[in-house]
């Protein structure tokens, strides 16, 4: 008996008189296999379907049960806050705000997204706390976010989700990860554990450079007269192809105030940010300055711990202009997911690990409170319109 | 001169491209949502490769239409000639229906979904988060399916190839294999 790969080979070189004879070769019954041939056979047979299964449960994390993935960073967090139905598994409290982009064509020579070319386009964002509990008292030290989408013209959107923290704490997800751990509640003290955030601060150098950074700059008195960092380098491309690394930042219009210390917090309500957003917004519409800060050869465009050095050309290119405010109850931003990696084209990302990171996690939160009932929002419509 | 053993080149043609880009898919699917750094050049890859995988399985579906097929192999029993059919129409069903909930998903989540530079896709469902998670829990469940599928088919002819040696692979084989 042949085997058939010869069969098949003699069929594919010869000519037809031959080909005939190999025809009628595979409609014969080859010879029956000895129980050993036969055995190997199968065995062959389940392990390369092993194989195949095998390649797929590794890449699906399911080998490396200390591999850390999306789904793991997200229950960390829901490990340290609870879950909380509906809500974000981080900056959970938070309120939503509208209005517009302006402009003013400068961003066009940096990047060829429509959003830089002269004119208006719609913003929806949302103003929240970098806390896991979306019923938090508000705290002038809580790191202050504001996320935004803007629609573009054609259809396309950039998103972004900054923070009032000129530089970033962590360099990595890694990093961010074990530093969460390392703040997990004590279960006997139900306080993190100061030895073990020594310990994190004492492996981590950048971090401890960071937060000197960002202590540096005390917090203003509310979410309106704050700047907020894009804190990741984006590699931008204009219309002739042009690469340049910047990082961006809304400078607010309203003039710095230093927020009244811990007092300020005491003789007001657990709102009392929000509350003062709220009150501000009422009275006139809030602004900022988009601008971006160009990265030089050398300045480092994959580590948020790390700032600029002083000095880099910065381009104002437009002003975000934010004129009502709504509950997150109502708003349609609160099912927005300000993934930092949704972008128009001419922006696109540096190779700063975090943003991939932030995307993952932000989708997996996302995904998960999607589907959950929406629990009532700290700042419900009564006190947005009281 | 027509081969009544084999498939038609363009149908052997179109499975063995839709082979490697939906293997390629699952891989990619699966490791991107296990993946922090890879993450988001993965899902750059996925959605254009998921609508091109949509729109090749209409046209390969069309394309089927209109051809006879070669016959099964005197070894198939009737049994297996029904579950070679069936699975047939699991695959098609799958490979159809899978790329459409993903931008369904992706609609009800009102994601800009991006192919390439500006271009992007209109959403095909209306705004909600709740179709969203539902959907997005049915595209994980059906892409395990598309992949049990897979391996169900995989097994069968290395069975056929390895142990009853019927020559049935050579039907998808490109080159004129069992020409007569």
């Amino acid at each position: 008996m042949a085997p058939p790969g010869a069969n098949q080979d003699a069929k594919n070189t010869s000519g037809d008189g031959e080909l005939l004879v190999g025809a009628a070769a595979t409609e014969r019954q080859p010879g029956p296999l000895t129980a050993g041939s036969r055995l190997a056979r199968l065995a062959g047979i389940g392990v390369l379907l092993l194989a195949v299964g095998g390649t797929f449960l590794y890449l699906g994390g399911w080998l490396s049960p200390d591999k850390l993935t999306p789904a793991r960073f997200v229950d960390e967090f829901e490990r340290v806050g609870g879950i909380h139905s509906g809500f974000r598994r981080n900056h959970a409290k938070g309120v939503c705000v509208r209005g517009f982009f302006e402009s003013n064509g400068q961003g066009t020579r940096l990047s060829k997204a429509v959003v830089f070319q002269s004119g208006r386009v719609p913003v929806i964002g949302r103003f929240s706390l970098g806390s896991v509990d979306p019923h938090a008292t508000d705290a002038l030290s809580t790191v202050r976010g504001l996320g935004l989408q803007f629609s573009l013209p054609d259809g396309e959107e950039w998103r972004t989700a900054m923070v009032d923290l000129p530089v970033f704490p962590f360099k990595d997800p890694q990093a961010f990860y074990d530093n969460l751990v390392a703040s997990q509640p004590d279960p006997s003290t139900h306080k993190p554990d100061p030895a073990k955030g020594a310990a994190f601060l004492a492996s981590h150098p950048e971090t401890a450079r960071a937060i000197a950074i960002i202590k540096s700059h005390a917090p203003s008195s509310g979410f309106d007269n704050t700047a907020y960092y894009g804190l990741n380098a984006f590699r931008f491309v204009n219309a002739d192809g042009a690469t340049t690394y910047v990082r961006w930042t809304l400078t607010p219009v309203q003039p710095y105030e230093a927020g009244a210390g811990a007092s300020q917090g005491e003789n007001q309500d657990k709102n009392f940010l929000f509350d003062g957003l709220i009150a501000s917004i009422r009275q006139h519409p809030l602004q900022w300055h988009l601008v971006m800060a160009i990265a030089q050869p050398g300045d480092p465009t994959d580590n948020a711990t790390l700032p600029w050095p002083e000095g880099r050309e910065q381009v104002e290119v437009g002003t975000l202009t934010l004129n009502s405010v709504e509950s997150e109850e109502t708003s349609p931003a609160r099912d927005i997911n300000f993934d930092p990696l949704v972008l128009p084209a001419g922006m696109a990302p540096s190779s700063d690990p975090l943003l991939s990171a932030r995307s993952a996690i932000y989708s997996q939160s996302f995904t998960r409170r999607a589907g959950e009932t929406k629990e009532p929002s700290a700042i419900t419509p009564s006190e947005v319109q009281k | 001169m027509t081969n009544r053993r084999q498939f038609p080149g363009s149908m052997r043609f179109l499975h063995w491209l839709m082979a490697a880009m939906v293997l390629t898919m699952l891989g990619i699917g699966i490791a991107m949502v296990a993946s922090l750094g890879g993450y988001h050049s993965l899902v750059s890859i996925h959605r254009p490769l998921g609508i091109s995988i949509l729109i090749l399985v209409v046209i390969r579906w069309v394309n089927r239409r209109l051809h006879s097929l070669p016959p099964f192999p005197p070894t198939m029993s009737p049994q297996e000639r029904v579950a070679a059919h069936a699975s047939e129409v699991l695959l098609y069903t799958l490979l159809f229906l899978e790329p459409l909930v993903g931008w369904g998903m992706l609609s009800a989540a009102r994601y800009p979904i991006v192919l390439f530079g500006s271009l992007h896709l209109f959403p095909i469902l209306p705004h909600s988060v709740m179709l969203y998670a539902f959907l997005r829990k049915i595209h994980t469940f059906l892409a395990y399916l598309l992949f049990l599928a897979f391996l169900a088919h995989f097994g069968a002819i290395l069975f056929h190839t390895l142990i009853v040696r019927d020559g049935m692979l050579s039907r998808m084989l490109p080159g004129r294999a069992a020409a007569r």
